[in-house]
C-alpha cells in the first residue's frame, strides 16, 4: 500500500511522530490557554513568552546550579507561575471588569516585553540543551526508530493532559473551579476565596506552559522566539477546539498535530496552512468551536 | 408563634443604602431579625427586596450604612467572609451549576459551621435529589432545582438563611412541600428571612413581615395582625 502511494513507510511513521510530538506542545499550551480562559477571562497572549522562559529556567538551572532536567521539570513550573501570580496580583487583575479585549493587549504587550528581553541577552540563535542520559538512545521498532526521549515527551504530556483533565473535571477543587467559571459571585457567596482560587489558576496555567518549555529544551534549541513562533498554531488549536473547553483543548491538540504530520507526508505545500485552514472552516460551520459551549 | 421580639437581634440593618452604577436602589432600609425567626421582605417588583438580600450577603457592587451580624459589622466585609460567619443565600434565580452534576451541586457550598444538616437528612427533606444525584444540575425540574438550592444550603451550618422568591413560578403541591422544609427548618431552630411575593404562603409560615418600598421598609407586620391589616397589605402590594 505504501508503494502504491509513493511514501516510504520511515516518512509517514516519522511524520506521525513529530505531528505526535507537536501535538504534546499544542495540547499542553491550549490546555493551559483553556483553563485561564475559563476563570479569568483573559486570553493569555504571554502565554507563548512563559512557556519560552520555562525552557530558559531550565538551562539557566542546568548551566548556574548544576541542577538536572528532572529538577527543572519542577523548578520552572514554579518559578514561572510565581511570576505569573505577581502579574495577575499586580496587573490582570484590574482588568476582569473591562472587555476581553484589554487583557489581550495588557498580556500580549507583556510578552513583547519579555521576548525583547530575552532577545537582547541571548541573541536569537538559540541554546542547546542536552537530552538527560537516562532519555538518550531509542527504540528501533521494525518499522522506524524511536527516540526514547520523543517518546517520554508524547507520554508525560498525555499525563498531564489527563491529570489536569480529571483534577477539574472529577474532584472537589475542580468543581469549585468549574462553578466559579459559571458564576463567580455566587462561589464566593458560599464562602469560597474566589479572588485567591483565581491567581493560583492562572499561576498553575502559566506552570503548564513553562512545563511544556522544559519538556521542549532538548527537543528544540532554547531560543527567545521559540514560544513566538508556537503561541500562533496554539491559538488556532484553541479557536478550533473551543475556548474554555479542557478536554477539547487536549484532543485538538493531538489530533491537529497528527493532521499536520499526515499533511507533511502527503500534501507538503500544504503542511504550514492547513491548521488555519481547518481554522477557519470550523470558524464558519461552528463558531464556538468543535468543544465549545454556546454562551 | 411570638408576635414581638425578645433579646439581641440576630441580625440588624440600619440605614442600608445600595446603588448599581449610577442607580441607587435601598435608601436607608431598616430592619432586625431575631434568633429563630422566619421574617418576610414583602414588596412589589422592584422594590428592593433582592438588592437587601444581595447587600446583607456583600454581593451588589456598592453599599453604606449598618448591617450587624451576631455583633460582627458586615458592611466592608467580603461576601466569602460574610458566609464564613453563618450566612447562606438561595438566589432568587436559583443558581444551579450546569457544569456540575446534582451531588457536585449539593456538596459545592463548604461548611462554615457545625450544626448544619447531614446530606442523609437533606434526603429526608427532598427524596427527590436521591434519586438525581448524577444529574446534570440544570437538567431538573423547576420545582428540583429549586429544592437543590435550598438543600445545598443547609449543610453548610450556616443560622441565618436569605431566600430569595423559593415559591416563584412552581407548582401548588412543590409549594407545599417547600413551604412544609421551611416549617420543618424552623423547628430546628434557623433563622430565615424570606423573600415572597405570595404572601398567603408567607402568612402560614412568618412571625412578621416587613413591607419594602422605592427601598425603604415602610412597615412591619406581626403575623398575628395580618388579618387585621389586609386592606393596608393590598394597598401596599398593589393586589
Ligand atoms: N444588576 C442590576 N443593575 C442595575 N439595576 C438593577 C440591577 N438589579 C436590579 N436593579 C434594579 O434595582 C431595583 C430593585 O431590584 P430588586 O431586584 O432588588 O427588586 P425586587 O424587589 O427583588 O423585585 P422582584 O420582586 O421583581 O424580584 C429595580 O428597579 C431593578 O431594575
Ligand atoms: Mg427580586
Amino acid at each position: 500500500m505504501f508503494e502504491l502511494l509513493g511514501i516510504s513507510p520511515q516518512a509517514l511513521f516519522g511524520q506521525l511522530l513529530i505531528g505526535l510530538i507537536n501535538g504534546s506542545f499544542y495540547a499542553m499550551l491550549s490546555l493551559g490557554l483553556a483553563v485561564i480562559f475559563g476563570m479569568l477571562n483573559i486570553i493569555n497572549f504571554t502565554h507563548g513568552a512563559q512557556y519560552m522562559i520555562g525552557a530558559f529556567v531550565a538551562w539557566y538551572a542546568l548551566q548556574y546550579f548544576g541542577l538536572n532536567y528532572w529538577w527543572s521539570l519542577l523548578i520552572a513550573p514554579i518559578v514561572v507561575g510565581a511570576f505569573g501570580i505577581v502579574l495577575e496580583r499586580t496587573m490582570l487583575q484590574r482588568l476582569y471588569k473591562l472587555d476581553h479585549l484589554y487583557g489581550l493587549l495588557l498580556t500580549f504587550g507583556i510578552a513583547l516585553i519579555l521576548q525583547g528581553f530575552f532577545l537582547n541577552e541571548f541573541g536569537s540563535s538559540g541554546l542547546p540543551y542536552p537530552i538527560p542520559p537516562s532519555l538518550q538512545g531509542g527504540q528501533n521498532l521494525g518499522f522506524m526508530f524511536l527516540p526514547n526521549y520523543r517518546a517520554w515527551v508524547i507520554v508525560f504530556s498525555l499525563v498531564v493532559c489527563l491529570v489536569t483533565w480529571y483534577l477539574i473535571e472529577r474532584t472537589k477543587l475542580g468543581s469549585y473551579l468549574r462553578a466559579a467559571t459559571e458564576n463567580p459571585t455566587l462561589v464566593q457567596a458560599f464562602g469560597i476565596n474566589v479572588p485567591r482560587m483565581i491567581t493560583l489558576t492562572y499561576g498553575f496555567g502559566v506552570g503548564l506552559a513553562a512545563l511544556a518549555g522544559v519538556l521542549a529544551a532538548p527537543i528544540y534549541r532554547v531560543n527567545p522566539l521559540m514560544g513566538a513562533d508556537l503561541i500562533i498554531v496554539v491559538f488556532a488549536v484553541v479557536v478550533i477546539g473551543g475556548m474554555g473547553s479542557i478536554l477539547g483543548s487536549v484532543v485538538t491538540g493531538f489530533a491537529l498535530g497528527i493532521i499536520e504530520g499526515l499533511t507533511k507526508v502527503f500534501y507538503p505545500e500544504a503542511s504550514n496552512t492547513v491548521i488555519f485552514v481547518i481554522m477557519a472552516i470550523v470558524l464558519l460551520l461552528k463558531p464556538a468551536g468543535l468543544f465549545g459551549r454556546t454562551a | 408563634m411570638r408576635e414581638t421580639a425578645v433579646g439581641q437581634p440576630l441580625l440588624s440593618v440600619k440605614n442600608l443604602h445600595a446603588w448599581y452604577g449610577e442607580s441607587h436602589i435601598l435608601h436607608g432600609a431598616e430592619f432586625e431579625i431575631y434568633p429563630g425567626e422566619v421574617v418576610t421582605l414583602l414588596g412589589r417588583n422592584g422594590a428592593g427586596k433582592t438588592t437587601t438580600l444581595k447587600s446583607i450577603m456583600g454581593i451588589v457592587p456598592k453599599r453604606t450604612g449598618s448591617i450587624i451580624f451576631e455583633g460582627t459589622e458586615l458592611i466592608d466585609l467580603p461576601s466569602n467572609r460574610i458566609a464564613r460567619l453563618g450566612i447562606a443565600f438561595c438566589p432568587e434565580e436559583r443558581g444551579i451549576f450546569a457544569s456540575l452534576d446534582v451531588e457536585e451541586n449539593l456538596l459545592l457550598p463548604p461548611q462554615v459551621k457545625n450544626g448544619g444538616l447531614t446530606v442523609d437528612q437533606i434526603f429526608e427533606l427532598f427524596p427527590n435529589l436521591k434519586e438525581r444525584l448524577r444529574s446534570q444540575g440544570t437538567k431538573l425540574s423547576g420545582g428540583e432545582q429549586q429544592m437543590l438550592a435550598i438543600a445545598r444550603i443547609l449543610r453548610t451550618g450556616a443560622q441565618l438563611l436569605l431566600l430569595d422568591e423559593p415559591t416563584e413560578g412552581l407548582a401548588p403541591v412543590i409549594i407545599q412541600q417547600i413551604g412544609a422544609t421551611i416549617r420543618r427548618l424552623k423547628e430546628r431552630g434557623f433563622t430565615i428571612l424570606l423573600v415572597e411575593q405570595n404572601f398567603r404562603f408567607a402568612s402560614t409560615l412568618a412571625d412578621r413581615h416587613y413591607v419594602m418600598e422605592h427601598g425603604r421598609i415602610i412597615d412591619m407586620i406581626p403575623n398575628a395582625h395580618l388579618a387585621a391589616n389586609m386592606d393596608k397589605l393590598h394597598d401596599y402590594l398593589g393586589v
